[in-house]
Formats: structure tokens, sequence, C-alpha cells
């Protein structure tokens, strides 16, 4: 048996305070260079000096043209994706992950019709985050919101927190990924900006991209922290509106036109 | 009574004996794969013994560096892993690692570890990397040259002074 002592282990004490201090280094250093470098690089990570945000002109949005939701789906593997047996095609249109979805308006008075793209509005408050039990649901420094599928346990408590209807549960197993976009049975998951370009200092999205070469150009997207960005400009000179602004969210995703 | 004791001393040492002899030919054994990348390299990233000690913690402190603080410089990464020690069929086509018999399974499932990496993570070699220059999703640029850690494999260790101090205060606490 080991020995009994009313005095402290004076080297366990040592041991503890040296591995404290140690921890602390490791976890403050990090933030504070963090804070210093700017967005640019795979190493330099998000940083809280730019806000990425997104402005959509819906007059420019086309009634029958899907290019950023087929764009979205290619480059987050989301067509990898097959129907699991023995499901209805219809249970798999209402379940299959949706990052981003068109929406179509239509005036009940005047007959106009508004088409617009619908997608995570990567809020400043994110619902999302406020529910999350186990801080799978968070926020980037640069404001993107995002899910770690590490920590998320699917409960989808952010699925009914969500204002936008952003967000998509796996249901089945998943037999092919991408490396920029792993998914499985089991998670939530919504847009995250294309993030794996921005970190490699990208600075257009997928859909932005698509929208366009098909000659559209609705989808802006950008630093809304930087004024001379396009997008800070486009919303200096537009009226543009946040999707249910009532709720305060501060979106990062705003509209023209709607 | 003495005699006994003796006797016992000496089992005992036998015995030792016995399981360290067994033990160093469990560790000079490779379970690399051959014909995977990684069977034609001497080391992976750090030594043998490291890596088998270390691996899980390189992963999570890598995955947690990359999806929260949005850092991909890393040096140590699970595609990376996929990459170098996936072996290929005889049609030539890859095996996932996490097959029967493959690299990651044979190991964890003699230890009783599940490896869950992988109901999320791709298992097999891709053709595109997120890396720049590939944005588009597209090969061209020679997919199979963005081995950053390989390449300065030379350059030990693999990990900066700050991560091995990070890496040792998590470490540290299990004591």
């Amino acid at each position: 048996m080991s020995k009994q002592s009313d005095q402290p282990d004076m080297k366990r004490r040592e041991f503890i305070n040296k591995t404290v201090l140690a921890a602390g280094v490791a976890t403050v250093a990090p933030g504070v260079l963090l804070a210093i470098a700017k967005a640019g690089g795979p190493g330099t990570g998000a940083s809280s000096d730019v806000r990425w945000g997104m402005l959509v002109d819906t007059n420019k949005c086309a009634d029958d043209c899907t290019a950023c939701v087929d764009a979205c789906n290619k480059e987050n593997g989301i067509d990898l994706m097959n129907r699991p047996d023995g499901q209805s095609e219809a249970m798999w249109n209402a379940q299959r992950p949706q990052w981003i979805r068109k929406v179509k308006l239509k005036d009940r008075q005047t007959g106009e019709i508004t088409n617009l793209p619908m997608m995570c509005q990567h809020c400043e408050f994110p619902p999302c985050v406020d529910v999350c039990p186990t801080g799978a649901s968070f926020k980037r420094a640069d404001g993107i919101v995002m899910v770690d599928r590490h920590i998320c346990i699917g409960c989808r408590y952010c699925m009914m927190a969500c204002p936008y209807k952003a967000r998509s549960f796996i249901h089945s197993n998943v037999e092919h990924q991408t490396e920029r976009a792993p998914r499985g049975k089991g998670c939530v998951e919504s847009c995250n900006l294309c993030v794996h370009r921005i970190d490699y200092g990208g600075t257009t999205t997928a859909c932005q991209d698509a929208c366009e070469k098909d000659g559209h150009q609705a989808i802006l997207f950008g630093d809304l922290k930087d004024p001379d960005s396009a997008l800070s400009k486009a919303l200096k000179q537009k009226s543009s509106r946040q999707i249910r602004a009532d709720l305060e969210l501060n979106t990062g995703v705003r509209y023209t036109n709607v | 009574m003495r005699s006994s004791t003796g006797t016992k001393w000496f089992a005992r040492l036998f015995m030792g004996g016995l399981l360290l002899t067994l033990s160093m030919g469990a560790l000079g054994e490779s379970s690399v794969i051959p014909g995977s990348k990684a069977a034609g390299l001497d080391s992976c990233v750090a030594p043998t013994a490291e890596m088998r000690r270390y691996h899980m913690l390189y992963l999570t402190h890598d995955r947690n560096a990359t999806v929260r603080e949005g850092r991909r410089d890393i040096k140590n990464s699970l595609a990376e892993c996929v990459d170098c020690h996936a072996a290929k069929d005889e049609q030539g086509g890859y095996l996932p690692v996490n097959a029967d018999g493959q690299f990651c399974e044979s190991c964890h499932n003699y230890t009783a570890v599940n490896v869950t990496c992988f109901q999320c993570h791709r298992k097999i070699p891709g053709e595109e990397h997120s890396h720049p220059g590939s944005l588009t999703g597209g090969s061209e640029n020679g997919a199979g040259q963005t081995f950053g850690l390989l390449l300065d494999a030379g350059k030990a260790p693999s990990l900066t002074p700050e991560e091995y101090k990070r890496l040792h205060a998590i470490v540290g606490r299990e004591d």
C-alpha cells in the first residue's frame, strides 16, 4: 500500500502547477496570434477582422435556374449521396441534405413573383448556437456559422431553432465523401460559405461562381467589415434587407428587391 | 524455504524475460500494408513508436485547429494518413483503410478500439484535394504532389514547438 501522510505531495503540486501553466500558455498563445493574424492563407486561420457575408439581388435570380443549387451539391459532395434502399422518392427528397434551395415568393395582390436562394444566413447572433447543448454549433471568428461534427450528437435542436430552415440532418450511412466535406449518419450540417475555399485564400463561393457563369450575377460574396469590398459598396448603394429582420439576428446574408 | 524463494525468483525472471522478448518481437513487426505508399517510406511523419502512441492526439489537436480556427496549414491530416496507408486490390482500385485487415482496422481490431473517423471521413485516396490551386475540385495540378508533411519528413520533428507544448499539456493531464 502507498504511504499515508497528511502532508501535501509537493512534487505533485509542482507538476500540476507546471502543467496548468503550460496549458495556459498553449491556450492563450494561439488566441493572441489569431487576433493579430489577418485572413488570407492556409496558416492564418479565421480572423475577427473580417466578417463574411453575401448580397443576393433577387431581380437577377432567374425563375427556373438551379445553377447555385447544383454547384453547391457538387462542391460539398451532396451529389455523391444515394437514396437509401427502400426509401420512397418523396421521402428522400424531403430528407436529403440541402445547403441552398430556391424559394419562390408570390405577392398575392399583384401576382409579382420573386425568386431567391435561401441558405444559412450566418447570423451574428445565431439561434442554432444558442440552443446547441454540446457546443457543436458554433460561429467562427470570421462570422461563419458551422457545425463541428466531431461534437454534434444529432439532437436537431438547431434545426428547430433556425428560422430559415437552413439545416439538414443525415439520416443514413454515407458511402462516399470528399476530403473537403466529411459527412456521416447522425449529424446536422448546413452551408458554411465554402469555408475550405476561404481558408485557402479563396474569395468566391461555389454558388456565386455558378451564378456568374450562367450570366445572372445575382450573388455577391465578400467581407462585410471591409468598407472597400465590392459587397460593402453594393450594400451602401442599394436598399437591402435581412429576412426576418424582426428577430434581430443581424444576418450575414442580405437580399435586395424582396 | 530459501530454495523455494529462489525458484520463484528465477521463475519471475524467466517469465519477465519471455514477455520482454515476445513484446520486442511484436514491436518490431510492422503493420504497414505492403503495396501502400507508406510501405516505401522509412518512417511516418514522426518515428514509428511516437506515431503508435500519439497519432490520435495529433489528429484530435489538428481537427480542432482546422474546424474551429480555420487553420489549414496543419502538418498531420487524416486525409494524408489515408492517401499514404491505403493499399490497392488486384484490380488496382484502392481498398478502404478501415476494411478488414487494412492498416487502420488491423490494429484497432486487435486493441478493440473503435475507429469511427471513417463514418464521416473519406477512407480511400481521393482525386481532389482542397488545397490552393485546386479550388474547383480539379486534379489537373497534380493532387499527388501536395504531400506537404511527407516532403518535409527529413526536417523532423513534425510539430512546431508550440504544438508540442500544447500536446504535452494534454498528455500531462493523464498523469
